[in-house]
């Protein structure tokens, strides 16, 4: 599932907003629990060496997301 | 790695059941917040206690307890794990939950990170819904101050109708202002439950809801709570409300029609089970959001250009893996350099006094036996243990304190995520495996912070492939003794530290290769979801490290292998001593273990002082230089040199040492180490493994090591 509009494909530096999670189970309370919701402001600040996963500037936390993880937030 | 006093036995308490009040009239007072808000340095600086504290998310796995006496009442605090919210996704984060919900602690503050505090909030908004004395401890002020943020904490307190007190975790001072707040709090006439105002829906399926509830729940739960918590259909809470209720809450029919109401209301809004969690969260951190847009003066973004330079250094490409290799070697480096002298320094002091002990002893006109029981025993192995153990151990974890303090190790598991979810596993094992260099049982207890059941029970089957500081300081003497003993100096320490960095890293492979197997046989499965924070760089404070880390985790284990140590020199010295046909027990056993060991590339002391070693494994090189000392002729070893010559007088080679090491990074764990993991799974059978896994894995190394080495000598 490779989405334009998925989390994994903004690169270091983009932002971007958080349109939908279709994340599911444990994953989504996670997210949720560090306040991602609808309309929050994401930005990638950089990848790990072996590039995945990444790292991810949210609500002032830098929270790093795999790749298969970040395929599930859709972004706008 | 969390190792102290208290993160390995006394003083966790893992429920809410054993609160351990000093007189009847304590006040518990629970410490709340997010991971990695500096929550364990407010309860040290409260308590004096040295709950070892950390820079990365998930340092406290346990509840712990101190005392704190205030000018008005004395306190337990009770530093609970830090979790992002109380819905419960963890098994710390349960017990969090369950110790705000049903411990009935008399206060709960809850710290927050002043730099970031929006997400906070969050927690905070739970807090106050569940519990009628709240105080909100604003934390990191010093950090918030330096980052320009500023917060209106008059309006902070209005806005969320309980008391907000700013503290620098480490300055007295402000922690005193914190109790005297929490003080007057006690005092106060006690508030109603916070009150979120959720969708209309939710409103209204709680208005359904509500007068059966009151009637039927304890007034010491927020009836509401209750409700949305039925409504959320959490059977792993509601369970627990109906444990604290003494009642089966759902099999009441009247509670069971209104819940049932109640999700008909949240149905016909298109509300199902998933959306009233996200409806619920959502709310939470809208309100938390508009609540610090409110009160946080100026914005920054929260992660430095500082911050952002290090990680780009510390995580990139070219450099993230060879900075990670390099700190591991220069610590190694620094810790053999500055060892080395030290020890031999420490080992001649410790045998003259040998000399003195004995004098004093045969003065008393003790029988010969007594005297050698007591000074070639006992003495002599604990002499050992100390000089061998205590510099490197004093060097190294200050050296790793430092670095754990300053927020590198979550860089070490991103960097690392990738192999390891390669192997099915999560890459927070290399956080378990960094607590795992100062012991294992630490780090078996540190997998906690692992969400999956089954990547967990990988990461405690294989933490004991990273050798403990009950493992390296003789690893450190070996490779100095056979391996670089001829190039001294600067070189052959260097020489000696990328050595012991290579015997590291064959063990951080086994672990990787050992997870994939597991993941392949018995624990199934595919890499679950993975969210890592990485906190902000902080400096470490250098006085407290070196003083913490000496007095509190250095004092710690060497007193716990002095007190392993000594029992087990009396008992070589017996079996040296007590004859059977002429010959002692010691060479009977050592002659019966001889042809398995031989194999291995050992011999039969080795294996038996590796048994021998099970209580602790800083005993094992003591119990070697015993076993061949009871049977050869050598008296006085205050050096490496002697110690050497020892060793090839009892037919050691490069081989030998090598075989050695590697049996000392791969054999079954110590027995704290099974303790810990018998109570972590809860089974015989992965305790069971966990002996098998490694011990199979390193006679196989020892063995394939020796059959080629001696297809060339």
């Amino acid at each position: 599932m490779t989405y334009a509009n998925v989390l994994s494909n903004i690169k270091p530096g983009q932002t971007a907003h958080v349109k939908q999670l279709l994340s599911t189970g444990s994953m989504r309370r996670r997210l949720l629990d560090i306040g991602l919701i609808e309309g929050t402001e994401v930005r990638c600040v950089g990848c790990s060496p072996c590039g995945d996963p990444s790292a991810f500037l949210i609500r002032g936390a830098v929270i790093a997301i795999r790749m298969e993880d970040g395929e599930k937030i859709m972004i706008s | 790695m969390g190792l102290t006093v208290h993160s390995t036995g006394k003083n966790i308490a893992d429920g809410y059941a054993d609160i351990k009040k000093q007189s009847p009239l304590d006040k518990v007072v629970a410490l709340a917040g997010n991971p990695n808000v500096g929550k364990s340095t407010v309860f040290n600086g409260l308590t004096g206690m040295n709950q070892h504290t950390g820079n990365w998310p998930g340092k406290t796995v346990a509840s712990a307890q101190g005392y704190y006496k205030s000018h008005k009442h004395s306190y337990v605090l009770v530093d609970i794990p830090g979790t992002y919210s109380l819905m419960a996704h963890s098994a710390e984060e349960e017990i969090a939950r369950n110790f705000i919900c049903f411990a009935n602690p008399d206060a709960v503050v809850v710290v927050c990170d002043a730099t970031c505090l929006e997400r906070n909030l969050n927690l905070v908004l739970q807090t106050l819904e569940i519990s009628k004395r709240v105080l909100v401890c604003l934390n990191l002020m010093d950090e918030a101050k330096r980052k320009g943020i500023r917060i209106d904490t008059q309006k902070l307190e209005s806005r969320l109708q309980v008391p907000v007190v700013t503290t620098i975790g480490h300055h007295s001072k402000t922690l005193e202002g914190l109790m005297d707040a929490v003080d007057a709090l006690l005092l106060a006439p006690q508030k109603d439950f916070g009150h979120i105002t959720y969708a209309k829906p939710m409103e209204d399926a709680i208005t359904h809801m509500m007068p059966v509830i009151q009637s039927k729940a304890d007034p010491s739960l927020n009836p509401r709570w209750v409700c949305l918590k039925l409504l959320e259909q959490d059977c792993a809470l509601t369970d627990e409300i109906c444990h604290y209720l003494h009642t089966s809450l759902m099999e009441d029919a009247e509670v069971k029609a209104a819940v049932d109401e109640g999700l008909a209301i949240l149905q016909s809004h298109g509300i199902d089970q998933d959306g009233f969690k996200d409806v619920i969260v959502s709310s939470l951190v809208c309100a938390a959001e508009e609540i610090a847009n409110d009160v946080v003066l100026t914005k920054t973004s929260g992660y430095s250009q500082r911050d952002q330079k290090l990680d780009h250094l510390l995580t990139s490409k070219r450099t993230g893996y060879p900075i990670m290799l390099a700190l591991l070697c220069l610590i190694f480096w620094l810790t053999i350099t500055g060892a080395n002298y030290p020890s031999s320094l420490l080992a001649s002091a410790l045998f003259r006094l040998q000399d003195y002990l004995s004098a004093a002893i045969l003065a008393l006109h003790a029988p010969i036996w007594l005297h050698d029981m007591l000074v070639l025993g006992i003495y002599r192995v604990l002499a050992w243990v100390i000089a061998v153990m205590l510099p490197p151990m004093a060097i190294f974890f200050p050296l790793f304190t430092l670095l754990e303090d300053s927020g590198y190790l979550p860089r070490v598991a991103y960097n690392l995520d990738k192999p390891f979810k390669k192997c099915n596993a999560c890459g927070k094992q290399a956080l378990c495996m960094c607590m795992g260099f100062g012991c294992n049982a630490a780090g078996v207890i540190g997998c906690r912070i692992i969400d999956s059941p089954r990547e967990r029970l990988i990461a405690i089957l294989t933490n004991c492939f990273v050798p403990c500081n009950g493992r390296f300081p003789a690893m450190i003497s070996l490779i100095a003794m056979f391996l670089t003993f001829s190039i001294g100096g600067f070189f052959g320490s260097l020489l000696s530290a990328v050595l012991l960095t290579c015997i590291i890293l064959l063990g951080i492979m086994v672990t990787f290769g050992a997870s994939k197997l597991l993941s392949l046989t018995v624990l199934k499965g595919v890499p679950s979801s993975f969210t890592l924070e990485l906190p902000p760089y902080r400096k470490p404070q250098l006085g407290k490290v070196i003083v913490r880390s000496i007095f509190d985790r250095t004092l710690f284990v060497l007193g716990r292998a002095i007190m392993v140590a000594a029992p087990a020199g009396l008992l070589i010295w017996v079996m040296a001593n007590v004859e059977i046909q002429q010959i002692s027990l010691l060479s009977h056993c050592a002659a019966f273990l001889d042809p398995f060991a031989q194999l291995l590339g050992l011999d039969g002391i080795i294996l038996m002082a590796f048994i021998l070693g099970f209580p602790a494994n800083e005993i094992v090189i003591p119990i070697i230089i015993m076993g061949y000392l009871a049977q050869g002729s050598l008296t006085d070893m205050t050096s490496l040199i002697e110690l050497r010559s020892l060793l090839i007088q009892n037919g050691w080679t490069w081989v030998t040492a090598i075989c050695t090491i590697l049996f000392s990074l791969m054999h079954w764990p110590c027995s704290t180490t099974l303790i810990t993991i018998r109570k972590e799974t809860g089974s015989m059978k992965w305790t069971a493994l966990a002996v098998l896994l490694p011990t199979v894995v390193g006679m196989l190394f020892c063995f394939a090591f020796a059959s080629i080495a001696g297809l060339f000598c």
